[in-house]
Formats: C-alpha cells, structure tokens, sequence
C-alpha cells in the first residue's frame, strides 16, 4: 500500500490542491478521466465541508490517499478527509432535495449527498474530536 | 492558488448565453448570478449557461445557481445547461437541478429547444 498525506491550511480554495493530488495518484493506478473527476470533485466537496463546518482550532484539513490493490497492480483509491474540529451527527442530518432547496432561504449543504453520488464507499467517522470521511473509487 | 471564472454574454434574439471559463466556487456562482439577474433586467427571459470552459464546479457555486432556477421559476423564464462535463452533470442529476433547469448535450441543441 502506498500512502500519501497533506496537511492543507483552511484557507480559500484548498480545496483545489487536495483535488491536484487526488489526479495525480487516480492517474498512477490508471484510472479513467471521468472517474478521476468523480474523486476530484468528491475530495473538493470534503475539504469544503470541513473548512466551512469543522471549526477545528487548528485550522487544518488532513488528506490522505492510498493505493491499494493485489500484487503491484493496485485498483483502489482511498481518500480520508480530516478534521480536529467539533464533528456532528451524520444521521442527524436531513438528506437534501431540490424541491426543498428551492423554497429554503439557504440553498447549500449539499456535499454529503454529492461525495455518495459519486464515490463506491464512503464512511463518516465523527465524535468531539474530529470528523474523517472516508471515500473509496476502484480504478 | 486563486481559480478565478471568466464569464462572457452573448445576447441573441430572445435568448442569451452565458459562456463560463474556469472554477463555478461562491465567488464565481456569484460572478454567474450577477451576470444572469442583469440578463433578466434587460428583459431576457430565456437564458442558456454554456460550461464547456468549466472543468471543476462546488457545491456553493451550485448553490448560487439554484438562487439563479428559482428567480426564473418566479418569472417564468427558462434556464437551461449544456457542454457540461460528464461529472458535473452528473452531480446536476444527483441533487436534482435537471428536474427544473434542462441539460442539453450541445449548444445548438441546446438554443434550437429552448427557443421553441
């Protein structure tokens, strides 16, 4: 397994930066481009929850990828977005529709639902002291 | 570090498209708004956004243009998408937009329904 972690200041725009790296390693297991920009925009949406939501005193966001697979040929992404900051419930949350959105005078709190739309696995590991997300693709 | 959009209008009979080049964040859902609402100022109700330069969208700047659908919704206007990427219109379809604001494949498919 290889891995690979960023520790990314929460500042604007981050976001992109994680999503460079994600590229880059989906590119090394030879992942097709649409499913490269699945990751990416998954890993966009993580590092944005965590900046706007996270409240973590540290002010950073910890991204980490692995590679995993049989025998030197790995097949699978792995990507674990973290925070030190307050977590929530995750089955608290409403799930979001358009129909609802619509007619809120907020109309964000969307990633969620994308980041599931878009990768195999996901996985929210979140308690007083941080929250993970955890995304997985196969290549 | 800065992904900044470029946004350019092109006024038609009827219609309007807005062209956008580079990363649909808050500030550039924002850029797409302004540019959408003065469109509706000057009386155009059917407009059409144009995201071939566009490669990378969040869910902020997705946010914004539901602001957008819901003002045409109010007017009754039209709002359509086309030349997206495979990704962003498929997390259009994850959260629902393409029920209210249609995708269409290219720009000539695109003006040709919209018009009709």
């Amino acid at each position: 397994m290889r891995e690979v972690t960023l520790a990314l200041p929460m500042v604007p725009e981050m976001e992109i930066e994680a999503s460079k790296t994600a590229t880059a390693i989906a590119e090394s297991i030879r992942m097709s481009p649409d499913r490269i920009d699945e990751v990416r925009m998954a890993v966009v949406e993580a590092c944005i929850n965590a900046l706007e939501h996270s409240h973590a005193s540290d002010r950073e966001v910890y991204v980490t990828f692995q590679v995993l697979g049989e025998g030197g040929d790995p097949d699978k992404l792995r990507i674990m977005v973290r925070d030190t900051g307050i977590g929530f419930s995750p089955d608290g949350l409403e799930e979001p529709t358009i129909e609802g959105k619509l007619k809120a005078v907020r109309k964000r709190g969307w990633g969620l639902k994308i980041i599931r739309g878009l990768m195999d696995e996901v996985e929210i590991l979140s308690g007083a002291d941080g929250t993970t997300v955890v995304m997985s693709k196969m290549r | 570090m800065t992904e900044s959009l470029n946004i350019t209008v092109d006024r038609r009979e009827g219609l309007a498209v807005i062209y956008t080049e580079g990363y649909i964040n808050n500030q550039g859902g924002e850029e797409i708004a302004k540019a959408a609402y003065k469109l509706l100022d000057e009386g155009y109700k059917t407009l059409l956004l144009n995201l071939a330069g566009t490669k990378i969208v969040n869910s902020i700047g997705i946010s914004i243009l539901i602001e957008i659908i819901e003002k045409m919704i109010e007017i009754d206007g039209k709002l359509g998408f086309c030349c997206l990427t495979p990704t962003i219109e498929k997390t259009f379809h994850i959260m629902g937009l393409a029920q209210y604001a249609p995708i269409y494949p290219d720009e000539a498919t695109a003006v040709a329904q919209m018009r009709s």
